[in-house]
């Protein structure tokens, strides 16, 4: 490794015709750390995986991943990265075992080798039954498991995981988040995107924030939370039995309000700034005869934090169209959304 | 990266597909079904030769005579041999012309009033037939019956003629020789004679095979891009051409396999005889499916996804159908269709294929349609393989 960090980025950029998917980012993960990307659909956080893994040109800004120049030194990059992808990468008409020696042999790993690495990755994703079967027999959990350690065949020094929980069930997640910290022990780096904020939370030593293509945060879970307490910040969830639209626009308004989020009829949820906030705002309900039957003060978590440096929920703008990735030239979509 | 992983890595990813596609059943069994639906449509339903049996036609004497009458029995007694035509009874002109009309008959041959007349006065005798105008193919063949029937008997009688004027001159003559004079010998230059499905069988080889390839390519490339597991390998240290090489590869390898399965339907059901070498057959099939290939990629990584792939091939895949000589003769074509033909690689495919199959041509014989094949394979896999480095890392 001829650089002190795993992955180096300055000032990437992306950009899908007139839609900027990554805006001129920045940050260094350091060897043997588990990154993590939390954001909302559409924040930028494949793109950038993406960008790091060859698989899309950045359209300004450039990178080192473990040491190499993305542009210049593509394959040598590849070489020693890793992919987890979203969209799962195997053929469903061949068996696992194929699959495994198929990829094995793309990175020239030794005969012998490949078999005796995919018999122990089959053994710790207790698969080694479904060895010989058609991938296209398999649950998604099933596959998801192959789709993981499809990436450490190859034994990189970087892995990238993009949403390798997302649709899995709690049980087959649970597993996969085991797996993601036992190969991190063994030393490799782990590049992860997640909009799930407990994954982020639990696995991550450091987070990036990421919204509209930029990084709005970044650091680790605790630090981040401490930005709210730093911040003289109150995070309070309120229940109103007779909570009307006006009343939420009339809370909105006021200054010390740093975010609302209204997650049902009765509840909101609220970050206030400076010391009077709360008062504030549990004042302006009352006096429009809000029926208050609950007030929690809570614990800031990673979604307090997203909400305050963000402004918004991150469930609010999960729905979004999916746009087709462009490869020819004779449609460009608005939006690419991933 | 060197030449020797570069290799190993297109065959790795030729292997993955062909493997791919020998799981999939249903691929299997239509790349069985499709030529052989395609050589039977095709092979039925175009004339091989003498087929026609049977043709309803009116026979109306109008001039009630001996003469007529005996014309109209000799007539009678040549098609008794050949079955070509069925005679029906019509009364008049004007009566055969509506038994057209209505569809009962497709021609009728007319004995007018004053033939034995005409006859007698030493004067040529008129016979009219008449035809289908709405079937223009089988009015042809009609037309050309009756007249060759009328022409024999008319020969026959000038013969008779010339027999005993040759008597009465007291010299002797070969009336044959006086009647016509030259004799046309037609020949082919291999033994045989050619059916319409000879001269199809080796175009369909070529436009089946190429059907498979421009079809399987987007499979290969845009659908495997859509589902996601191009970015395994995308992202796995391996050369782009590789990736190509070894798409090309595995779809040739799967052409010539439906080719060979064409050929054998073709030779073993439809009787079609190979003039020339196996082996130069064989190696034409690769060619063109080869010089295919280069356009489909080039196509494929122009377009966005698996479905405008699917059209543009589709788009493409018509005018190779008609315009390249597998169907129609080339040759009968307007100036401007030979033209567009001329630009198409299909056809020098086809012409070479018939070349060797029907008329036992060798290499030499058909060195342009190799050197074009092979050119413009290379030109177009010279485009495709900077279009598609681009499209991929978008």
């Amino acid at each position: 490794m001829t650089s002190d960090y795993a992955i180096e980025v300055k000032g990437l950029t992306k950009k899908f015709g007139n839609f900027t998917a990554v805006d001129n980012i920045s940050f260094n993960v350091d060897d043997r750390e588990i990154f993590g990307f939390l954001g909302p659909n559409g924040a930028g956080k494949s793109t950038t995986i993406r960008v790091l893994c060859t698989l899309a040109r950045p359209t300004a800004g450039n990178a080192k991943v473990a040491g190499y120049d993305l542009i210049r030194e593509g394959d040598k990059v590849r070489a020693r990265i890793g992919l987890v992808s979203e969209k799962m990468i195997m053929y469903e008409r061949l068996t696992a075992a194929e699959n495994l020696r198929f990829f094995g042999n793309l990175y020239q790993m030794p005969k012998q080798k490949i078999e005796n690495k995919i018999d122990e990755l089959l053994e710790l994703v207790n698969m080694s039954q479904w060895k010989n079967a058609q991938i296209g027999t398999y649950s998604t959990g099933m596959k998801q498991r192959i789709n993981v350690i499809r990436a450490l065949l190859t034994e990189p020094d970087i892995i990238f995981m993009d949403e390798p929980t997302l649709g899995l069930d709690p049980q087959t997640t649970l597993s996969i988040r085991e797996l993601i910290r036992d190969i991190n022990k063994k030393g490799t780096t782990v590049i992860l995107t997640t909009h799930a904020m407990l994954e982020a939370e639990v696995l991550s030593d450091r987070i990036a924030i990421i919204d509209r293509g930029k990084i709005v945060a970044l650091d680790t879970p605790a630090n981040l939370k401490k930005l709210i307490k730093d911040a003289e910040m109150t995070v309070f969830s309120v229940r109103i039995q007779n909570l009307s639209p006006l009343l939420v626009e009339k809370i909105k308004k006021l200054e010390c309000v740093a975010a609302i989020d209204q997650p049902d009829a009765y509840d909101l949820k609220v970050s206030a700034r400076g010391p009077e906030g709360f008062d504030r705002i549990i004042d302006t309900i009352r006096h429009d005869g809000g029926n208050i039957t609950m007030i929690n003060t809570n614990e800031p978590t990673l979604e307090d934090v997203f909400l305050s440096v963000t402004g918004k929920a991150m469930r609010d703008q999960t729905e979004k169209p999916k746009v087709a990735a462009r490869h020819g030239p004779w449609r460009a979509p608005q939006a690419r959304v991933r | 990266m060197g030449l020797i992983k570069g290799l190993q890595d297109s065959f790795r990813i030729a292997w993955k597909d062909l493997l791919e596609f020998e799981r999939n059943r249903i691929g299997l069994i239509f790349l069985f079904l499709m030529p052989f639906f395609m050589l039977i449509m095709t092979g039925f339903i175009f004339p091989t030769g003498n087929t026609y049996t049977d043709i309803p036609v009116a026979v109306v004497d109008m001039d009630h005579s001996q003469a007529s009458q005996q014309l109209i029995a000799q007539i009678q007694a040549m098609n008794n041999k050949t079955n070509v035509m069925d005679f029906k009874d019509a009364l008049s002109l004007d009566d055969a012309k509506t038994m057209i009309t209505r569809g009962q008959i497709y021609g009728a041959i007319v004995v007018p009033q004053g033939f034995s007349d005409s006859l007698a006065q030493g004067k040529q005798a008129n016979i009219t037939v008449i035809s289908d105008n709405s079937i223009p193919q089988v009015s042809m063949v009609m037309q050309g019956l009756a007249t060759q029937v009328i022409n024999v008997l008319g020969a026959q009688r000038g013969a008779m003629e010339v027999q005993m004027l040759s008597i009465k001159a007291n010299q002797t003559v070969n009336p044959a020789a006086v009647i016509a004079p030259f004799k046309v010998d037609a020949q082919g230059t291999v033994p045989g004679n050619m059916n319409y499905f000879s001269f199809v069988a080796p175009g369909l080889l070529m436009m089946i095979v190429m059907m498979g390839a421009m079809t399987g390519i987007p499979r290969a490339i845009s659908h495997e891009k859509e589902i996601g597991t191009f970015d395994g390998i995308l992202a796995a240290p391996v050369n782009e051409i590789s990736i190509i090489f070894g798409k090309t590869i595995a779809q040739t390898v799967r052409g010539f396999i439906q080719g060979i399965i064409v050929l054998a339907i073709a030779i073993l059901i439809f009787g079609v005889t190979i003039k020339g070498s196996l082996l130069l057959t064989s190696g034409i099939l690769l060619l063109g499916i080869f010089s295919f290939i280069g356009l489909g990629i080039l196509l494929t990584a122009m377009s966005n996804n698996e479905e405008t792939a699917t059209i543009l091939m589709t788009v493409l895949q018509f005018p190779m159908m008609f315009l390249t000589g597998i169907f129609f003769p080339i040759q009968q074509m307007p100036w401007f269709m030979q033209w567009l033909s001329e630009v198409l690689p299909l056809t020098y495919a086809v012409t070479a294929m018939r070349k060797v199959m029907i008329l036992n041509a060798g290499i030499m014989d058909i060195i342009p349609e190799v050197a074009i094949l092979i050119v413009f394979g290379a030109i177009m896999l010279a485009v495709a393989i900077p279009v598609f480095r681009r499209s991929m890392t978008r």
